[in-house]
């Protein structure tokens, strides 16, 4: 790992102040993709300031059905949140099945939100959960802030402390694992509100996650597996990997579209 | 540099340590506790692990500067005179061949252990073989390190 200098903020503003004076900092969460990264030597940040123990940005508050929680927060605490459970049981199932479980005592839904990677789980359901991302500086809808593989709305120095959004009537997550990373080859989370339903599909996108909207309008006509079995889902703009092509995968996001209606 | 202070195995250590230390090197190289090892170094086999204030943590995936203030148990920490009750169902279960995933395999079974002790869950063979998703063994085939988790919980519970 190429050599660095270290900072460790104890809150947010500090943490954007502290990066502000850097050369090419880069906020440093549970480190469960950066630092590998930068063992390979595909990142190399001069600066890196800890936002891991920065106390405004951990921890989960639910009133009545609105959820939000602390961009700090790890896997296992999401995973393992008895009232969390209780309004929204399908983000906690996602939760507990990122990686292993030492990986989701340090990893954390900020820190998987801010890399968006194409294969991550918490778009997925951040999108189809019509999520709020909240910044230092503002609010972004998971729509807007999505922008592309590896890619997103933030600007440089903006740092996520928190995501929030309404538990839904129904929501269920289902992913094939990749059977050797357990990464997603395909996931599929959707979910059913008072505004409609929502889909949205990880580790398939050439662009990373995207919603399915002929999807959506089927299960607005009827909630059901049926619906979207019944969906035509091209193949254009899907990822071809040693993995799976992109007639694979268009398959994939729908059986497991069915799956997650059915256990929603 | 750094400074960095936390309690490992119990005792309080203090050191200078460059900004990029992962915290596996600083335990190893200036701890010269080597009990915890280092596998794949991408965090996938699980042999670094270690706890960090109680949690099981892949100690190449965390730079030592971030357990600053932390209490981390290594290995070297578990027995007490004695081996520990899952060292001891390691090594009457066979759950071992070559050794080298050992020490990540217990770390993390007491780890699991004492989540679901703690929530109230079974630890079921199904719930052990899940937990080991982050574990990689290549000499047993698994079969004796499940039976060992699950004898080590059993001999933990009735400690």
């Amino acid at each position: 790992m190429s050599e660095l200098k270290y900072h460790k903020a104890s809150n947010a503003s500090e943490a954007a102040s502290m990066i502000s004076g850097t050369e090419d900092g880069k906020f440093l969460a549970g480190g469960q993709t950066l630092l590998p990264t930068m063992k390979a030597k595909l990142a190399a940040p001069s600066d890196l300031v800890d936002v891991s123990g920065a106390s405004d940005m951990i921890g989960i508050s639910i009133s009545g059905n609105t959820v939000s929680i602390g961009a700090m927060t790890t896997h296992a605490d999401v995973a393992g949140n008895p009232e969390l459970n209780a309004v929204c049981p399908s983000i906690c199932a996602l939760a507990g099945n990122i990686g292993d479980p030492a990986v989701r005592h340090r990893g954390t839904i900020g820190g998987s939100v801010a890399n968006n990677d194409p294969a991550a789980d918490y778009p997925a359901a951040l999108l189809a959960l019509g999520a709020t991302i909240t910044t230092n500086n503002r609010d972004i809808s998971a729509d807007d802030f999505f922008v592309g593989m590896f890619e997103t709305a933030l600007e440089d120095g903006e740092i996520i402390t928190k995501v929030s959004f309404d538990a839904p009537e129904k929501g269920a997550y289902a992913k094939f694992p990749n059977p050797a990373s357990r990464y997603a080859m395909v996931g599929v989370f959707a979910a059913k509100s008072s505004g409609g339903a929502r889909v949205a599909v990880t580790g398939a996108g050439s662009d990373g996650v995207f919603r399915q909207s002929d999807m959506e309008a089927a299960l607005d006509g009827s909630w059901s597996p049926d619906s979207v079995s019944d969906v035509s889902v091209s193949a254009d703009n899907l990822l071809s990997d040693i993995h799976g092509d992109a007639a694979y995968r268009a398959n994939l996001v729908k059986v497991m579209a069915a799956r997650a209606v059915a256990n929603a | 540099m750094t400074e960095i202070s936390m309690v490992v195995n119990g005792k309080s250590v203090k050191a200078d340590v460059a900004d990029n230390t992962l915290l596996v090197d600083y335990i190893r190289e200036s701890l010269r506790l080597t009990g915890t090892h280092v596998g794949c170094d991408t965090s996938q086999c699980g042999a670094c692990v270690v706890h960090v204030d109680g949690k099981a943590v892949k100690s190449c995936t965390m730079l030592a500067a971030s357990a600053q203030g932390s209490d981390v148990t290594t290995i070297e920490g578990l027995a007490n005179g004695d081996l520990h009750p899952m060292q001891a169902a390691f090594k009457e279960n066979h759950g071992l061949q070559c050794g080298f995933c050992t020490p990540g395999m217990i770390m993390s079974a007491t780890d699991m252990v004492a989540r679901y002790n703690a929530s109230g869950k079974e630890l079921t063979e199904e719930a052990i073989r899940d937990e080991l998703e982050g574990n990689i063994c290549r000499c047993t085939g698994y079969h004796n390190i499940v039976k060992a988790i699950a004898d080590g919980a059993s001999k933990m519970t009735n400690a």
